[in-house]
C-alpha cells in the first residue's frame, strides 16, 4: 500500500446533488485539535461563507479525526455513494473546490474519493474507535443511532460480578501501558465494601507520540462516558472523574459538552435510564505534571496535594481515591469496556495474539510520511506499520530508530521491526508496547543526545519522592554529558549502566524505574553514538 | 484582559467550588484563568478557606508546572521538547526561535515569553507549538515568524 496510502482514489460516486431530508447537504470537518492545529477553524469559516454566497444551504458538521493525520484538515461530504474526502484543505483551496462541485462530490486534485476506501483506514480494525471521526461527537442521538448505549443496555440486566466476569473473560489489558488485566482490577474493588467507591480515568496522557486518549476524547468522548457508568454499575461506584492534562483544552471542551448532553438524556445521574443506578462524573484538569499519568501520583493529584506517588500497597483499588476503593483505568481500557458488554467477550478476544487480547490502537509519530491513528489487533509487527502504513520517514532518508511506548520506551534498532506488537514479544526485547506510540526517527538521529534527554526529562518531572529517581536521573544527565563530550568513555559508560542498574531496582515507580530503558536500549543498540565498542561485544541488556 | 487582583474574586471562586471534592486544583486554575497567574496574595485566602497551611497551598502551586507565581507576558510561546517533535526538528526551531525573539527558554523578551512544553498531543504533525494558548502544528521557522508576526498584530 505504502506509496498508495493517500492517494487511491475509488471511482468518483456520481455527481448528484445529495440533499439530506433536510434539503440540505451535509459536510463533515473535524474539531479535533490536530485538525485545529492546521487550520479547520479558518476552513470551516472559509466553507461557511463560500456556501453562503453561493446559495448553497450545508449542514456543517464538526466531526472527530479519521486518524489519517496527514490528510488533516480533512472536508468529507455526503454523497449517495458515501461519504467522500478531500484533504488536506488548506483555506486557499475552498474557493476551488466549490468551483468543482465540492457539495455534489465534484472532482479536484484535493479528491480522495470514498473515505472508508482509503487503504490506510480500510486495513484497520476499528472497534474502539469505531465512531470516531464518523459521528457529531456531541450528540447522544448521532452516538446511539451508530450503536452507542447498547453495552450500557446489556450491562443494566447483569449484577455487577456478571460484568466483572465479562470484562475479565475478554481479554481486555491496561491500556495505560501496564497491561494489568482490567477485570481483575474490577474485581477486587467489586469485592472491597466501601459506603463510596470511584471510578477515576487516567487520561494524563503526556506520553511523547501518543494522542489515542485526546482523539477518542476530541473525536467519540461518549464511549467513555459509558464504559465509565459501566464500571460504576460493576463495581458499585457512583462517582467518577476523568483527570485531564491542561494541554489538552479541547478535550476538556468536548467532554464537557458530551457529559452535559448525556446527563440531559437520562445517561448519567441520579437514575441512569430509570435502572436506579446513579453516576455522576467529572471533568478534573490536570496542571501540567508528567508524573501524574503514574495513578497513585493521579490520585494525590485529584485529592488536591503535590502529585507524590504514594507507595504500594495499598492498591488503589482497596485504598484509591479519599481512601476509598476506586477503580483508575486508562481512557482506551474504560473506552473498549462498551462494545465488549455489546458484542460479548467472545468477540473481542477473537482479536489479537496469545495474551494480548483484542486491538491496539496505535500511535504512529514522528518523523514519518503517514503518521496517524491505526487500530489494529494485536500481532501486526512493527515494520509493517512503518512502512506498510507509514511509508517511511518523512523526510525521505532512511529510518534508523524506532522508540515505542513514550519517553520511558525503549529504542528499537532495525534488526527488531519484526517484533509483532505484543506485550511479551515486547518485553522478550527488554522493550514496552505501553500506550501504543511509536515515534520514529531517520538516520540522522543522535541516540546519545536521546538517552540524555530521558535523564534530563526525568530530573524535569520526578515527584521528588525516592531517590533513585531524583538524584540518579541528575547524576545521569552529568555522566551523558561526559559521554557526549568524550571524557573518559568506558569508565562513564560504566558508571552510566550501575546508575541505570540503580534506578531500574530501586525507584518508587516507572518514572524513574523505566527511564533505563530508552537510556540503555540506545547505548546497547546504538554504542557508535556513545563512541562506543560495536553492539555485538556489549552485553544485550542491563545487568 | 485580565483583571487585577481582587480577594472578593478570589472568594466568589471559593465559593463556587465549596461543595466540591478535592477542590484545590480547580479552585488555583479558576484563579489562574481570572488573574494569569496565583497572585502570592491569594494564598493566605485560599489556605483558609480550605484549612490548609500557607505552606501546603504554596508547596501544590509550585509542584505543578501549568501555575504561575507572576503575569506573564502579554504573548506566550510554547514550544515541544518531546521526542517526536525532536525527530522533526524542534532544537532547530528553538535555536530560531531564540534568536528571533531574543531570549532563551524559559525566560522573556519584551511582551514576549519563551518556554517549553512537553508534548502537545500533536506527534504525527510535529513540530508543534503555541502562541497564546492557541496550537499550531508542523511549524516550519518559516510558519513560525509568520504566527509570531499575526499574534504581534492581533494583540
Amino acid at each position: 500500500m505504502s506509496q498508495s496510502a493517500h492517494s487511491t482514489k475509488t471511482p468518483a460516486p456520481a455527481v448528484t446533488a445529495q440533499p439530506s431530508a433536510a434539503g440540505k447537504v451535509r459536510l463533515y470537518l473535524p474539531r479535533d485539535s490536530a485538525a485545529l492545529a492546521l487550520g479547520a477553524d479558518e476552513v470551516a469559516d472559509a466553507i461557511t461563507a463560500q456556501a453562503a454566497r453561493r446559495g448553497i444551504d450545508i449542514e456543517l458538521v464538526r466531526n472527530g479525526t479519521r486518524g489519517m493525520l496527514w490528510l488533516e484538515p480533512l472536508l468529507e461530504v455526503v454523497t449517495p455513494a458515501g461519504r467522500v474526502a478531500y484533504g488536506p484543505v488548506d483555506v486557499d483551496d475552498v474557493p476551488g473546490l466549490f468551483d468543482a462541485n465540492v457539495t455534489a462530490g465534484g472532482d479536484h486534485p484535493l479528491a480522495l474519493g470514498l473515505t472508508e476506501e482509503i487503504p490506510y483506514f480500510k486495513k484497520q480494525e476499528r472497534l474502539t474507535f469505531a465512531r470516531v471521526g464518523i459521528i457529531d461527537p456531541v450528540s447522544v442521538d448521532d452516538y446511539v443511532a451508530h450503536d452507542g448505549y447498547r453495552g450500557l443496555r446489556n450491562a443494566l440486566a447483569l449484577d455487577g460480578a456478571a460484568i466483572v466476569a465479562q470484562v475479565t473473560e475478554s481479554g481486555l489489558r491496561g491500556r495505560g501501558g501496564a497491561a494489568f488485566p482490567t477485570g481483575i482490577k474490577w474485581k477486587t474493588v467489586l469485592g472491597t465494601p466501601a459506603a463510596q467507591k470511584y471510578i477515576v480515568c487516567n487520561a494524563d496522557e503526556g506520553d511523547s507520540g501518543t494522542f489515542a486518549d485526546r482523539m477518542l476524547m476530541e473525536g467519540d468522548p461518549l464511549v467513555l462516558v459509558e464504559g465509565m457508568t459501566i464500571a460504576g454499575i460493576a463495581v458499585g461506584a457512583t462517582r467518577g472523574y476523568i483527570y485531564v492534562r491542561s494541554e489538552y483544552p479541547h478535550s476538556i471542551d468536548v467532554l464537557g459538552q458530551a457529559i452535559a448532553n448525556a446527563t440531559k438524556a437520562g445517561y448519567l445521574g441520579e437514575n441512569i435510564l430509570g435502572s436506579g443506578h446513579a453516576f455522576h462524573l467529572e471533568v478534573r484538569k490536570a496542571a501540567g505534571a508528567y508524573v501524574c499519568g503514574e495513578e497513585t501520583a493521579l490520585l494525590e493529584s485529584l485529592e488536591g496535594k503535590r502529585g507524590v506517588v504514594r507507595a504500594k500497597p495499598p492498591l488503589p483499588a482497596i485504598e484509591g481515591l479519599f481512601g476509598q476503593p476506586t477503580v483508575i483505568n486508562n481512557v482506551i481500557s474504560l473506552a473498549s469496556v462498551p462494545i465488549i458488554m455489546d458484542r460479548g467477550a467472545d468477540f473481542y478476544k477473537h482479536f489479537g495474539m496469545g495474551r494480548s487480547r483484542g486491538t491496539l490502537p496505535i500511535q504512529l509519530a514522528g518523523n514519518i510520511k503517514y503518521g496517524g491513528l491505526i487500530e489494529k489487533a494485536f500481532g501486526v509487527t512493527l515494520r509493517e506499520i512503518l512502512y506498510d502504513y507509514g511509508g517511511g520517514a518523512m523526510t525521505g532518508r532512511a529510518l534508523r530508530a524506532v522508540q515505542v511506548g513514550g519517553p520511558l520506551g525503549s529504542y528499537l534498532p532495525e534488526s527488531q521491526w519484526d517484533t509483532p506488537l505484543d506485550y511479551e514479544a515486547f518485553a522478550a526485547h527488554w522493550a514496552v508496547l505501553g500506550h501504543g506510540g511509536i515515534v520514529a526517527h531517520d538516520d540522522t538521529v543522535d541516540l546519545a543526545k536521546l538517552a540524555r534527554y530521558a535523564m534530563e526529562f526525568c530530573t524535569i518531572e520526578s515527584c521528588g519522592k525516592c531517590t533513585p529517581c531524583r538524584i540518579g536521573s541528575t547524576r545521569g544527565v552529568e555522566v551523558m554529558d561526559r559521554i557526549i563530550d568524550g571524557r573518559d568513555r568506558p569508565k562513564q559508560i560504566k558508571l552510566l549502566r550501575d546508575l541505570c542498574d540503580t534506578m531500574l531496582a530501586g525507584s518508587l515507580c516507572a518514572m524513574g524505574g523505566m527511564t533505563p530503558y530508552p537510556v540503555l536500549s540506545a547505548l546497547n543498540h546504538f554504542p557508535e553514538d556513545f563512541g562506543a565498542a560495536e553492539p555485538s561485544t556489549l552485553p544485550t541488556q542491563a545487568a | 484582559m485580565r483583571e487585577a487582583f481582587s480577594s472578593a474574586t478570589v472568594q466568589a471562586i471559593l465559593d463556587a467550588h465549596a461543595a466540591q471534592e478535592g477542590p484545590l486544583l480547580p479552585i488555583l486554575h479558576d484563579v489562574q484563568e481570572a488573574f494569569g497567574y496565583v497572585p502570592p496574595d491569594a494564598v493566605p485566602v485560599i489556605a483558609n478557606a480550605l484549612n490548609l497551611s500557607r505552606a501546603e497551598v504554596h508547596g501544590v502551586i509550585t509542584f505543578y508546572h501549568h501555575f504561575r507565581t507572576s503575569a506573564p507576558p502579554r504573548h506566550v510561546v510554547q514550544i515541544c521538547r518531546a521526542e517526536a517533535c525532536q525527530s522533526m526538528g524542534a532544537d532547530a526551531l528553538v535555536a530560531h526561535a531564540e534568536r528571533v525573539l531574543g531570549c532563551a527558554m524559559h525566560s522573556h523578551s519584551g511582551d514576549v515569553a519563551l518556554e517549553p512544553v512537553y508534548c502537545l498531543g500533536q506527534c504525527a504533525t510535529s513540530p508543534a507549538i503555541t502562541i497564546d494558548d492557541k496550537l499550531h502544528a508542523r511549524v516550519t521557522p518559516e510558519k513560525f515568524d509568520r504566527l509570531i508576526a499575526r499574534a504581534k498584530d492581533a494583540a
